[in-house]
Order: C-alpha cells, then sequence, then structure tokens
C-alpha cells in the first residue's frame, strides 16, 4: 500500500451542492412496503436528491465554486490547478474541467483536468491536487468532486436506484508554509474492475442497438449494458475488509494514535457496511458521521456532503484532526489524516 | 471449526428462522426470510467470525448450509 505524506498544503474551504428535487424510497414502487422498508433499515438510505434531466454533475461543482471562492474571497485570476473527479463528465471528450474552467472565469494558466475516479475519488483528489501544488509551487488549487448517479442507473434496479443520489462539491487548496502534513494512503485491485462497472459505451464495448436493450438479470434488476452495474455482495465484502485495512495502514505508517483523531468520515456507502466498518476499527459512534439517510451514496461527493451537512459547526473556527477514508469502484480505496484550521464550511446548497 | 459451529452462530444473520430447525442439508436460499440483504449478513459473518472474504459467486454457488461452509473452510 502506498503511504505518503505532503507537506505545506493547507484546505481551506469545503461547499457542497444537491438538487432541490428529492425522492423518497418509501415510494420506490418496484419493491414492496416490507421490502423497501428492509432496503431503507439495512442500507440507512432513506431519501435522495436527484437532479432533473438538464442538471449535469458540473453543474452542482459550479455552485459550489462559485459560492466557495466568494465566501474565501480569492481571485479567480489566482486559481491555478483545477481537478474535476467524477464518472458522470458532460460528455466523453473534452474533460468538464476545461468546461468548468472557462465557465467559471479563471485564467487561462490554469491547468485543469478530469480524473474518473468514484468512491475512493476524493482522497485520491486531495493527494493529486496537494502533491501537484507541493511539487510545482501553484499556489490555489481547486478540487471538484461529485456524481449524478441517477443518471447512468436504471430505475428498475432495485441495487441501484434506491441507493444512490446526486452530489457536487467544491474544495479549496492553497500553499501555507504552516500547515501541517496531509498523510495519505492509497490502493487499488483492479482484480475486482468487475464488481461496480458500466459494460457498454466505451472502447472496449462500444455502444450499440444491443447494448440499449434492457433484461431482466434477476428478481427486482432490469437494465441495460449502459446502465450501472452493482455486484453489491462483491462490494460489500471488498469494503468490510478493505476499508479497516486502509485505516490501519495509514495509523500504522505514521505512529498516528487513533484516539487523537476528531472525526472519521467515511465514504457513505450503505450503513450496513459502514456500521461493519467502525465497528472493525473499534471507534467511538460519536465520532462518525453520516448523511446516508438524506442523500444516499453520492459517490465521489459524499466525503465532503457528509463535512458540510453534518460537522459545520465543528470543523469551524478551530482546530480538528480528520480522518478521511473512501473505497469503492476500480476497485480503489485511499485514506487521509489531515489537520484543519478553521476551515470555512459553506451551508448546503441546493439548486 | 466445524459445521456444528457454524449453525451455531448464524443467530445473527437470521430473524425469524428457529435456529434449531437449520442442519447442514438446510437449503438457506428457500427458507422464509431469505434475501439479498440475509446474503450481507453471511458475508460479513464470514469476515467477522473466519477472516473469510466470501464473494457474491460463493453465496451463488451455495445451496445448503454445508456448502456455504464449505466455502469457508476452503478460503480459511
Amino acid at each position: 500500500m502506498a503511504s505518503f505524506s505532503i507537506h505545506n498544503i493547507a484546505i481551506r474551504g469545503i461547499a457542497s451542492c444537491v438538487p432541490r428535487n428529492i425522492e423518497h424510497n418509501l415510494k420506490y414502487s418496484n419493491l414492496s412496503l416490507e421490502e423497501i422498508n428492509k432496503f431503507i433499515e439495512t442500507t440507512g438510505v432513506a431519501q435522495r436528491h436527484i437532479v432533473q434531466n438538464d442538471t449535469c454533475t458540473s453543474d452542482l461543482c459550479y455552485e459550489a465554486s462559485e459560492k466557495l471562492i466568494n465566501e474565501l474571497g480569492w481571485e479567480k485570476e489566482k486559481i491555478e490547478i483545477l481537478v474535476f473527479v467524477s464518472q458522470t463528465s458532460d460528455y466523453i471528450l473534452p474533460v468538464t474541467s476545461a468546461i468548468l474552467q472557462n465557465r467559471l472565469g479563471l485564467s487561462k494558466e490554469c491547468l485543469a483536468f478530469d480524473i474518473p475516479l468514484g468512491c475512493s475519488g476524493y482522497v485520491y483528489g486531495l493527494s493529486v491536487v496537494a502533491s501537484m501544488m507541493k511539487a510545482t509551487g501553484l499556489k490555489k488549487g481547486l478540487l471538484l468532486a461529485g456524481d449524478t448517479i441517477s443518471k447512468i442507473v436504471s430505475s428498475n434496479d432495485k441495487s441501484t436506484s434506491p441507493l444512490f443520489g446526486d452530489a457536487g462539491s467544491a474544495t479549496a487548496l492553497e500553499i501555507d508554509d504552516s500547515a501541517p502534513p496531509m498523510l495519505f494512503n492509497l490502493g487499488t485491485d483492479g482484480s475486482g474492475s468487475n464488481a461496480i462497472i458500466i459494460p457498454d459505451g466505451g472502447a472496449r464495448n462500444p455502444t450499440t442497438q444491443e447494448s440499449l436493450k434492457s433484461s431482466k438479470v434477476a428478481e427486482g434488476i432490469e437494465r441495460n449494458n449502459c446502465n450501472l452495474v452493482l455486484e453489491g455482495m462483491d462490494v460489500f465484502s471488498f469494503g468490510i475488509s478493505q476499508a479497516p485495512k486502509t485505516v490501519n495502514g495509514l495509523i500504522k505508517a505514521f505512529n498516528l494514535d487513533i484516539n487523537s483523531i476528531d472525526y472519521f468520515v467515511f465514504h457513505q456507502a450503505n450503513m450496513m457496511m459502514n456500521k461493519m466498518i467502525v465497528k472493525k476499527l473499534k471507534i467511538e459512534e460519536a465520532k462518525v458521521p453520516y448523511s446516508l439517510k438524506d442523500f444516499g451514496n453520492t459517490s465521489s461527493a459524499t466525503i465532503p456532503l457528509t463535512i458540510v451537512t453534518e460537522l459545520k459547526e465543528k470543523l469551524e473556527n478551530k482546530n480538528c484532526k480528520l480522518l478521511l477514508c473512501g473505497f469503492g469502484v476500480g476497485l480503489s480505496w485511499g485514506s487521509v489524516y489531515v489537520e484543519t484550521n478553521n476551515l470555512v464550511c459553506l451551508p448546503l446548497i441546493e439548486i | 471449526m466445524t459445521v456444528t459451529d457454524f449453525i451455531s452462530k448464524l443467530d445473527v444473520v437470521f430473524e425469524t428462522t428457529d435456529l434449531s430447525t437449520i442442519t447442514p442439508e438446510t437449503s438457506f436460499k428457500k427458507l422464509d426470510e431469505w434475501d439479498s440483504m440475509l446474503a450481507l449478513s453471511l458475508i460479513a459473518l464470514a469476515d467477522e467470525e473466519y477472516q473469510v472474504r466470501l464473494t457474491g459467486e460463493d453465496i451463488r454457488n451455495s445451496s445448503t448450509i454445508e456448502d456455504l461452509y464449505n466455502k469457508i473452510k476452503a478460503k480459511k
């Protein structure tokens, strides 16, 4: 497992944005009332914010960025790197980060590229932006992470549709000689690449008419080959085993005192999986916030979304020790230990 | 580890099924309360009690309690 530290980069602020439209799982018509109640109990997801057809991940990230830049009082021309982490880009090409650079009115001197990671993407994104800034001396950076998974699931797939919500986020990073190091542990296991996949539409299996034919895979699961496939059992098995390993790996690599950490923000996969991970790590429940109930699994946005909705008051105007951990599609995982100082957390934005 | 030992641990998985009715020959997927959420509980049990990573394929390819037990034992 790759463990490394990045010095002199501070996280200044975080903003998250969700669509105003809410879908309640109790109204999910493909399951009986008994089944959906059990689903809600197990996954912890009662409702999800879902975009209308004309809204993309980039729109959610755009709103979060504008408000965050404004709140921090940053001059846009001084932002030198923008990274967009998402699996629901505007187009196959060009990169959405280029579209966002222009739309946000950032300088043409700004580096911009996409990282198509999902649940581990926020932690990976932090490592990429922070390490590039550290290596090159770029002073201000934006990490935009989010997904609109509702656009790629089949509404007739009980294993995905009632689980995923839509959200976007923006995180501002800045060079700061007094910032404590960010400590990372990242890893990959591509042997599980089929566990979360959209089979068709890429170069391996280009879209054909067949790709769009919906078929019944199992009871309650009807989808086509351009829809998201989630092998729930395999992902569960992976999550409960790998998430504790990366957290323990990070703690061991840097001799951290697990009891000194104020909050552990995990990717919001599903409640049963998350509770199991927390139990294995023997972490106090009070140190582990959840946002699953109101937002579901929002892919790479779950960590910033949980920070904004659950920890805002706790992070503002003080120092905090956080451990953030993402794990999922790839399969891929990452955890980061970061000490925040007067972190700016914007109230949740809804559009 | 024995199959009897495995069955005795299943009380954390099954809620409405009477544990005394479960034998190595029981077809667990035919039990009234069986569903995909219970499958997650089985995977969690294998991880917690035996430090074994059961996959979806392991569950799909098992029909009896003994099949499941053998999958776990093979991975131990």
